[in-house]
């Protein structure tokens, strides 16, 4: 079943790409989205059995990215086929093939148990998303599939080095001389200190690169801002919650092998850092998408740190995932509405955004005051179990500048996004054809209203699910 | 295979003081075609490297097929690629660094002292065999980082990606005892793809742009 869920996705994406019709083809985003989503559904209610000797099994960390990925993938690929047949005149044969290709090698990453697949699999994801960035085949969009490609090409490469490096820690004469996770994790104290910690570094630095940390950050402005919002919607709410797990899954090991201090300092150290950066650039940002991309660094910022604090805010980084992730979907989404709507993304030239498209203004105003973490929706309580685990853990410097980030973030974003939403729409462009249909204002809509109920009510099964996977990943 | 170990280790510290050499080269050199040469030659002697690394209890077909594969992608398939790319991008291109050529070959020869420094602190699984080997990676490492970032030109920066990967290559070495040959098969076809499709970039950059020069690339910053 778990072999399903990586490689039927890929398959899909293959009869896509051999597939000759434009009109027809996203629905095949459809049925590889469907087919991805029953696999959950049927890893919920049994749970799967490792395949391939192991190096494939599902843990709870692993659960809540898929879980989360796949309810934005299935909500994207509807989005996609009122999208796509809007965008008739572009041939969407490499886009709806790549889409498929990234999902699946996603799954691998929450699936791998051995470093090596682990970094195949990363490497994979960056190798089938750039082109993508490229869909709209103009000199921007080309540079900002450049940078992305060659950064994270590098950043890959710097994991890689980290994971040789891994290996070294163990190939002593009584190490366990392998890369599968649960040997490292059992060999625990009998790994070479010096390389467990050159190996953090260089995992940490590379795949942070990919999960777009500051100041490792730069190639996501470009790439987000060129993306179309369902692609943008697919890398930072999905995408970046891959890197995040690997970075997890380092982590693990890194405590297992008794460097635990050394590693959370540099994780609470580089959250706040991202923060910071975030929060800086988004002052007077006027482009919305690459506000939203520095929107995504603060959030893998907050990530990093939850699980750098550890105890309740490790739990708070796990919920703050699936939040992000399906938030990054709703906002995505809208502002890609807006921005075809008005011919531009800029705030100057983009206001009344709520009267000519209802539902996606009121979307893009509802996801800005979910993603700062305004209640009733469910980041609200994810942001305040970070604050509270580090009151609680005694950081009060680091709760401090936390919530001083988070404030200031509430205020610069809130500054930008009433100006699109509010006022008049007289005086903007219209490119007709463009408002709110079924196809693209509905899958927002759904997300939005996931989040809503998230907040009014976890399940508990949820609850524990994230309880189970910070302690994996964090210790109790 | 029938070396005797000190034989080897006089051949393997010929090769890692040939590696740092080309490492300095490329940072000195201006022209394209050379710098790919060079590289070209690089894989080589990894891919050699790899035959005098091998542990000696390896099934044969993996003591031959690494070296083979490397030398293959490193050393032919990689280099005729970036070839053609200069091709279609016209006659003789030669680089404008953001770093000039001397203060690059300075910082490389810190990065080198520092490779040094810092290896001597790691504790190797067998020291007598890979003495120089954790400095010459990380040197080499080092050297393709400068390079991607202090060029301009796109095949510069390919070039400097293959030299980083060269680096990351030389670490694996370390583990050819430990690894199954699967993970080590997968990160070189891996490599094959990244370049691949940056070449695919290439062109298109040098159809959009009429040259493969990144620093037009400059529309997009906050």
């Amino acid at each position: 079943m778990l072999l399903f869920a990586v490689l039927v996705p890929p398959l899909i994406g293959a009869l896509a790409f051999a597939y000759p019709g434009n009109v027809r083809r996203p629905l095949f985003l459809v049925v590889g989205a469907l087919a991805h989503a029953a696999a959950l559904v049927s890893f919920w209610v049994r749970e799967p059995a490792p395949a391939l000797d192991g190096l494939l099994a599902l843990d709870p960390l692993g659960k809540v990215t898929l879980s989360t990925t796949s309810a934005l993938f299935l909500a994207c690929a509807v989005y996609a086929q009122g999208y796509l047949r809007r965008r008739d005149e572009r041939d969407n044969r490499v886009f709806v093939s790549g889409l498929l290709v990234l999902l699946g090698a996603m799954t691998a990453v929450a699936l791998a148990q051995h470093f090596g697949l682990l970094w195949v699999a990363i490497e994979l994801t960056t190798l089938a998303s750039a082109p993508l960035i490229y869909f709209n085949h103009n000199a921007r969009s080309l540079e900002a599939a450049w940078k992305y490609l060659l950064i994270c090409s590098v950043g890959i490469g710097l994991a890689l080095l980290g994971t040789f490096l891994l290996a070294l820690s163990g190939s002593g004469p009584d190490g366990p001389r392998s890369l599968f996770l649960p040997d490292l994790l059992a060999a625990g104290p009998s790994l070479s200190k010096p390389w467990v910690r050159a190996a953090f570094v260089f995992l940490l630095v590379g795949y942070g690169t990919k999960m777009g940390l500051a100041p490792l950050h730069t190639w996501k402005p470009d790439a987000y801002g060129e993306a179309p919002g369902l692609l943008g919607a697919l890398l930072s709410g999905g995408l970046t919650n891959f890197a995040f797990l690997s970075i997890a899954r380092t982590f693990q090991v890194c405590r297992a092998a008794g460097e635990d201090l050394f590693a959370r300092q540099t994780l609470i150290g580089l959250g706040l850092v991202s923060m910071a950066v975030a929060a800086v650039f988004m002052i007077g940002q006027r482009d919305l998408k690459r506000m939203l991309a520095y929107s995504s660094v603060e959030q893998m910022g907050v990530l990093v740190l939850g699980i750098g604090l550890g105890g309740v805010a490790a739990k708070g980084a796990m919920f703050q995932s699936m939040n992000n992730g399906l938030v990054k979907g709703v906002l995505f989404l809208a502002v890609g509405n807006i921005h075809r709507t008005f011919g531009s993304r800029l705030s100057g030239e983009v206001h009344g955004a709520m009267r000519r498209l209802p539902i996606s203004g009121a979307l893009f105003l509802a996801g800005f005051l979910a993603i700062t973490g305004s209640p009733p929706f469910s980041p609200f309580y994810s942001e305040l179990a970070i604050a509270s685990g580090a009151l609680s853990s005694g950081h009060w410097w680091v709760a401090g500048l936390y919530l001083l980030f988070l404030l200031v973030i509430f205020v610069a974003m809130g500054a930008t996004v009433l100006a699109v939403v509010q006022g008049d729409p007289e005086g903007t462009v219209e490119v007709p054809g463009t408002r709110d249909s079924l196809l693209t204002a509905a899958p927002p809509l759904v997300l939005l209203l996931v989040v809503l109920a998230l907040g009014l009510y976890l399940p508990a099964s949820l609850d524990d699910l994230f309880a189970r996977a910070a302690t994996l990943v964090s210790g109790s | 295979m029938h070396l005797t170990p000190t034989t080897a280790s006089r051949w393997a510290d010929l090769a890692f003081i040939l590696v740092v050499v080309i490492d300095f080269y490329c940072l000195g050199s201006a022209r394209l075609n050379a710098a790919i040469r060079a590289v070209a030659a690089q894989g080589v002697l990894l891919s050699g490297l790899a035959i005098l690394f091998a542990e000696p209890d390896q099934p044969i077909g993996h003591v031959i097929a690494l070296p083979l594969i490397a030398l293959l992608v490193k050393g032919v398939a990689i280099p005729r690629l970036l070839f053609r790319a200069m091709r279609e991008a016209g006659p003789r291109q030669e680089d404008r660094p953001v770093v000039g050529f001397v203060p690059s070959l300075l910082l490389g020869a810190i990065g080198v002292a520092l490779a040094f420094a810092f290896a001597r602190s790691l504790p190797l699984p067998s020291p007598e065999r890979h003495g120089s080997l954790v400095p010459t990676a990380l040197a080499t490492a080092w050297t393709g980082l400068l390079l991607v970032i202090s060029r301009t030109k796109a095949s510069t920066q390919v070039l400097g990606f293959l030299v980083f990967e060269n680096g990351v290559f030389l670490i694996g070495l370390l583990l050819s005892g430990v690894m199954p040959l699967m993970v080590e098969a997968g990160l070189l076809l891996d490599l094959v793809a990244a370049v691949f499709v940056m070449g695919i970039v290439m062109f298109h950059i040098n159809r959009e742009f009429s040259s493969i020069d990144t620093e037009k690339l400059t529309a997009l910053k906050d």
